[in-house]
């Protein structure tokens, strides 16, 4: 194919341009890089006035309290916040991809090993100017979440919630239930439950992120934080047999799960909760959400996952952060870092939480006045637990985490006496999927 | 390109853009000669850019994976592509718990198409060629799921299989403690529930092609047979059935690539959890995400790539020579 490029009326380059590319589009397309690029189209100018942010928070109550956020922001600083929305899913699977491209300013992001993953590939700028300013605004448990592997700041936290076990105060006044502190106590009230004819442990694993939940807590609570963690790094190994205890713990806990709990969502099977057929319910705060009757939600409570190992008490608590990441390379980065600054602020939070009530803020410095009782609750925990993990799939690899262990876990729940050949199944991926990069 | 003035040149003034003052006018001599630039251009363009897209769509991504997966990559940056060999095989076919379970449910979801909807997509081809009345509403019914997309088709389905609410355990009273039937989640029973709600549109679809097939059979023929005095089923057996093979073909592809693709209906109903895994879930699973496995994925699309050109190149080999016979 030759174009001779006179003696047209089409303007050569334009077209030449095009297929160059359409070509080299196609190139990267080829190679595996979805042409997100061309999709971070806001951040193109590096107009001093302004910072731009991509955003995950597509949800109308999440979106809506940003805005309110950076309202304040550009108000007190007379910058202007550009943002950027994406469908949370969507940004999430393009966010390799994106961190590659042209990146927004500032992004939204998760704690964890998740973050400190895009901060080792330098796909992130480290902020320890920014934490400087913002570090009193935040307990220690909060510091180590925002640190990456180098020991740098990367991530500054804006709200949290905590995992824990859900459950209805009338009901457990009705049948006279006192809450479970130790294993023992938690199987017996499971027991008590089944005899009163409540589901004692509301569950579903459809969406096979609810189970990462359940081991999680099982985990830290007999193992302790220090052994999750490495287990999540891939430095501990699946087959050590404090990992098969836990399966045995969780084995034994098993037949008072809700049945059928493969084909359920987290949302019905909240829904038991909500009509007391279900005695309690091992989930994040979010499950509030589920409680649209005001009365109903005055009556949920929750308590911490019992204690196995003396040794490690319930001194860990699982609570998802979300906050924000700068970019490798931000277009206006004393902006930016007004921005974080703000952000990092008990102010930003408290403005956010006006909106969205259903999370807790992440500084302990914020002012809980306008929180409800199960907010109030929640914050203390948080502010109190002496070690903070962030829930499997942001505490470990994503990929092994969703190939791995969601159908692992899966599998485990189908056939608890398969524990074994499953568990060095797990091992052997493992160690090729972390020996990869 | 260079191609008969008088049968090329009008397509190709008719889609050239509009020029202000066209350069030349066209030769008027009735011999052969080279096509004028613009038209050259033209031809180009058309044949050109679909060309280039095809490559670089097709073929290089078809080569690139094929590249990929001996290698293993994370998708951040090309320095961070590693050479590999045949790790990726090895760890597929000797540990990955979903491999060998993916490839198993591809071949039963094709050996269900054709067994189940196909014959009755037939069945109801037959008895609609039969212009009963109401044939029109009944082929309109019978084709309605064809129309909608596989993704609608798991969410509909989902709502009728869901354990809790789902209209089936409600009706036979299965959603209660102690006698539970957990349609989506149950491995024994969930690749079935699904494969019902594939032949569901699949027998719309096979029912079409037979239909067409049918409207083509000569209606002497079944009068010839009627006056040998053959009954209905002999005659279908053996006159009506024969005359339809070049149809047959055309289904058996049809059904080995619903088969190989089959993708949407499964990812929409349970991500192809335990029971469903098919190799093109395997395949998104590991791709996409946040911190892809994109070596190890592209090794699994080679074996779907494989089994596809395995079905394929025969059946193409076949084509070809049934042509250059004709």
């Amino acid at each position: 194919m030759r174009l001779s490029p006179s003696g047209l009326s089409v303007p050569g380059p334009s077209r030449r341009s095009l297929l160059r590319g359409a070509g080299g589009a196609a190139l990267l397309a080829g190679a595996g890089i979805p042409l997100l690029s061309a999709c971070g189209s806001s951040g193109s100018s590096s107009d001093p006035k302004t910072v731009t942010v991509g955003s995950n928070a597509s949800d109308a109550v999440p979106k809506k309290a940003f805005e309110s956020v950076y309202a304040d922001f550009t108000k007190q600083s007379g910058i202007t916040v550009k943002v950027n929305t994406k469908d949370h899913n969507t940004f999430q699977e393009q966010i390799n991809s994106y961190l590659q491209g042209t990146p927004d300013d500032v992004f939204n992001w998760f704690a964890g090993y998740r973050m400190q993953f895009f901060a080792a590939k330098g796909l992130a700028s480290p902020i320890d100017d920014v934490w400087a300013k913002i570090g009193d605004n935040f307990p220690d448990a909060m510091k180590k979440l925002s640190k990456g592997e180098d020991g740098k700041y990367y991530f500054v936290p804006v709200t949290t919630y905590p995992w824990a076990i859900f459950y209805r105060k009338s009901v457990f006044s009705q049948h006279g239930y006192q809450v479970p502190t130790t294993w023992d106590q938690l199987v017996a009230l499971c027991k008590q439950m089944k005899k009163d004819g409540l589901v004692p442990i509301a569950f579903g694993d459809k969406d096979a992120w609810p189970a990462m939940g359940t081991f999680d807590q099982i985990n830290f609570r007999l193992n302790g934080y220090d052994f999750h963690v490495q287990l999540m790094a891939g430095k501990a190994s699946w087959t050590d047999s404090k990992v098969r205890a836990v399966f045995d713990h969780w084995a034994e806990i098993l037949p008072y799960h809700q049945d059928g709990f493969m084909g359920r969502t987290w949302e019905d099977a909240a829904q038991t909760l909500v009509s007391k057929k279900a005695g309690m319910y091992l989930l994040g705060s979010f499950v509030a959400q589920q409680f649209t009757n005001k009365a109903d939600l005055d009556d949920l409570d929750f308590f911490p996952f019992p204690e196995i190992n003396s040794a490690y008490g319930q001194e860990t608590v699982e609570a998802p952060t979300d906050g924000f990441m700068v970019s490798k390379s931000p277009k206006n980065h004393a902006g930016v870092l007004k921005l974080l600054e703000y952000l990092g602020s008990p102010a930003a939070e408290e403005m956010y939480l006006k909106t969205d009530p259903s999370v807790v803020a992440a500084s302990d410095k914020a002012s809980t006045s306008a929180y409800s009782p199960l907010q109030k609750k929640a914050f203390e925990m948080i502010g109190a637990a002496k070690n903070l993990t962030q829930f499997m799939d942001r505490d470990s690899r994503p990929d092994f985490t969703s190939t791995v262990m969601q159908p692992g876990l899966q599998k485990f729940l189908q056939n608890p006496q398969g524990v074994d050949s499953l568990l060095s199944s797990i091992e052997r991926q493992k160690k090729t999927i972390f020996a990869s990069s | 390109m260079t191609t008969d003035t008088t049968t090329q040149t009008p397509e190709a003034a008719a889609t050239a853009p509009p020029g202000p003052t066209p350069e030349k006018k066209r030769a008027t001599q009735g011999h052969r000669r080279l096509l004028t630039r613009r038209d050259r251009i033209t031809l180009g363009l058309m044949a050109g850019v679909p060309t280039v897209l095809h490559v670089a769509l097709v073929w290089v991504t078809a080569i690139a994976s094929i590249f990929l997966a001996f290698t293993t990559w994370d998708g951040i940056g090309f320095d961070s592509i590693k050479w590999v060999g045949l790790d990726n095989f090895k760890q597929l076919f000797n540990d990955n718990p979903q491999f060998w379970p993916a490839v198993q449910h591809n071949i039963i979801w094709f050996v269900v198409l054709i067994l189940i909807p196909t014959p009755f997509g037939l069945f109801l081809a037959v008895q609609l060629d039969k212009k009963i009345r109401f044939s029109r509403l009944y082929q309109t019914a019978f084709f309605l799921p064809v129309v909608i997309s596989m993704a609608c088709i798991g969410f509909v389905w989902q709502l009728v299989y869901n354990p809790d609410t789902g209209l089936i355990n409600s009706i036979i009273g299965a959603n209660k403690p102690g006698h539970y039937i957990d349609w989506i989640g149950n491995p024994h029973l969930n690749l079935w529930a699904v494969l019902i709600a594939a032949s569901w549109r699949h027998t719309g679809y096979m029912m079409i092609l037979y239909l067409a097939g049918l409207k083509s059979v000569d209606p002497s023929l079944r009068e010839a047979s009627a006056l040998d005095g053959a009954n209905e089923w002999q005659t279908f057996k053996s006159v009506i059935f024969p005359t339809l093979r070049p149809t047959n073909t055309v289904v058996l592809v049809v059904t080995i690539i619903e088969a190989l693709r089959a993708f949407d209906l499964v990812f929409v109903f349970n991500k192809g959890a335990q029971g469903t895994e098919l190799l093109s879930i395997l395949v998104t699973n590991n791709i996409i995400g946040e911190s892809s496995r994109i070596g190890y994925g592209s090794a699994i699309a080679v074996v779907l790539l494989v089994i596809s050109l395995a079905v394929i190149i025969p059946y193409l080999i076949a084509t070809f020579r049934k042509e250059r016979r004709a």
